[in-house]
């Protein structure tokens, strides 16, 4: 299962540096245009550095959130980083995942990202598709569905978010500099954060 | 886009390289960072370590030497540099007598910072942080992220790099960086837009007639988008944006900087001083010194700032104190 894991993250990497100029050029309209670079580069990282013999899940996810927190700079890296290294920590020494472990992991990444981002859904981040992400996927576990199923109610709230996000102006991060001119742009990280989950959904 | 450079991915690390081969007396590199410290170290007084996205050149390793800074992070082109950088960084430069980080208010900036901070408090380095924010295009609130750290920084650089020199301990290094901060404030324009090179096009697209106020240093649009008008009238709108702080008083005495962008004219920025000189004069603020270049730049950008700090004896006296790095050289 960790070699599900690290082939898991592989096409997460795969699918952000195939994102890269979309990425950057979000965040060019709202923020410092380097958003799908960086991401790029710490992904890069990402495949080079994990392997495949990694003992368990929570392994995986720890040496990723180093790499990202290593390579990619600005607010995503120690974002994502604190993300990855989080989940790592409830999922340490495990080799498969149920929907509860799932959505324990998701907690704490989520968690890791308020910690060190101070930020609330609302602000315009990719809080604002993390959240409503986090709840769907609870109730769609609750109510019995898989962990492919959960994720894909995960995935459509999330996209909800990235529109919810075009509507509100930014009061956390570069965008916010902006103040009303950011609202009509959709978030960078609310992008990069369902991309996330919908390569997690279509790798299951 | 047109760019001498070699590669994009390389621009960093052919910089730092380059800069070392300029300055062998005043910077080296640690070996397989993006950090310059001091040629030949720090021991025996407080350090100063700053640092952030590459693209502000001078900023910061070319303030890296005596009466300044005594250690720089490079991170990528306008992204905060990583942790493990910082931390290495803190490593060097300590002295023995604990490090200031001196931080610009930006999310990345502060979390990678504080990240460092923590690895190097765990190896039992003492380290204490300030957080410049005086871009005042930039409204403040406690529900955002806050002002922007611009080209104020430097007078941080400067005052507090000469109160370390003097032998202030960690704490009067850190009062004195945040007097500089409390006194301390910037606003920016552009006439154009600067070119990220992994990105390969302008950040923001103006038209020919168009200026932008309010701009960051990243590259990021400004508060306000209008047609340009003479560099005397651009000047009034930054300085009175500035005034309205309510810091700058008849009577007070003051530092200025004119800071270019990085592409504009050392001319323009002499016309601009020159206007900005006779506003001072006219509202009975007397200016202490003056300076006029590209400090803190945003790559190719065409613009300036202004900055005003407001000084008293203390702040006059290590303003005044010596400097001997690649960008700043005061005798």
């Amino acid at each position: 299962m960790a070699t599900r894991v690290y082939e898991c993250l592989k096409s997460i990497g795969e699918k952000i540096i195939e994102n890269k100029d979309f990425l950057t050029d979000l965040d060019r309209e709202i923020g410092d245009a380097d958003h799908g670079v960086n991401m790029a580069r710490g992904f890069q990282g990402v495949i080079e550095k994990v392997a495949q013999d990694d003992p368990d899940i929570g392994a995986v996810l720890k040496k990723t959130g180093m790499t990202l927190l290593s390579t990619v700079g600005g607010a995503s890296g120690p974002l994502y980083g604190t993300a990855y290294m989080e989940a790592g920590k409830v999922l340490a020494g495990k080799n498969e995942i149920s929907t509860d472990d799932f959505l324990a992991a998701f907690d704490a990444a989520i968690a890791g990202i308020q910690k060190r981002g101070k930020a609330e859904k609302g602000e315009k981040t990719m809080l604002d598709s993390l959240i409503p992400a986090r709840e769907a996927f609870a109730e769609a576990a609750q109510g019995g569905a898989d962990l492919k199923s959960s994720l894909d109610a995960a995935c459509k709230a999330a996209e909800e978010g990235i529109e919810f996000t075009k509507t509100i102006a930014a009061t956390k991060g570069r965008a916010s500099y902006l103040g009303d001119r950011s609202i009509g742009h959709q978030d960078p990280g609310a992008t990069s954060a369902t991309i996330t989950l919908e390569t997690i959904r279509d790798f299951l | 886009m047109k760019k001498l450079i070699n590669g994009i991915d390389n621009i960093v690390d052919e910089m730092l390289d380059g800069m070392v081969a300029a300055y062998p007396g005043y910077v080296k590199r640690l070996d397989g960072f993006d950090v310059l410290v001091r040629a030949g170290g720090s021991k025996g007084k407080v350090a100063l370590v700053s640092g952030g996205g590459s693209g502000h050149e001078p900023a910061h390793g070319g303030y890296v030497g005596k009466g300044m800074l005594d250690g720089a992070i490079a991170g990528a082109v306008f992204t905060s540099p990583t942790p493990d950088q910082v931390f290495e960084a803190i490593k060097a430069a300590d002295g023995g007598k604990g490090v200031l980080l001196v931080i610009k208010n930006y999310t990345g900036d502060v979390m990678n910072f504080e990240m460092a901070a923590d690895m190097a408090r765990d190896e039992g380095i003492e380290v204490d942080q300030v957080i410049t924010a005086d871009d005042v295009a930039v409204e403040n609130s406690t529900w955002t992220t806050g002002r922007r750290g611009i080209a104020g920084t430097i007078f941080v650089h400067k005052i507090a790099g000469a109160c370390a020199e003097a032998g202030g301990d960690l704490a009067e290094v850190k009062r004195i960086a945040e007097k500089v901060i409390e006194n301390v404030r910037s606003m920016g324009m552009a006439i154009d837009a600067c070119t990220v090179p992994a990105a390969g096009k302008p950040s923001f697209d103006l038209a020919e007639d168009e200026i932008e106020i309010g701009i960051g240093i990243h590259g990021e649009p400004g508060v306000n988008r209008e047609k340009i008008s003479s560099v005397n009238e651009i000047a009034d709108k930054l300085l009175d944006k500035i005034f309205a702080e309510g810091i700058y008083n008849s009577g007070d005495e003051v530092a200025v900087m004119v800071n270019g962008m990085g592409g504009t004219p050392l001319m323009e920025l002499f016309v601009a001083n020159k206007h900005i000189k006779e506003v001072l004069d006219g509202k009975g603020i007397k200016i202490h010194k003056t300076l006029v270049g590209n400090y803190m730049t945003s790559l190719d950008m065409e613009g300036f700032s202004i900055t005003l700090l407001k000084v008293d004896d203390e702040l006059k006296k290590l303003l005044d104190a010596p400097a001997d790095t690649p960008a700043f050289v005061q005798v």
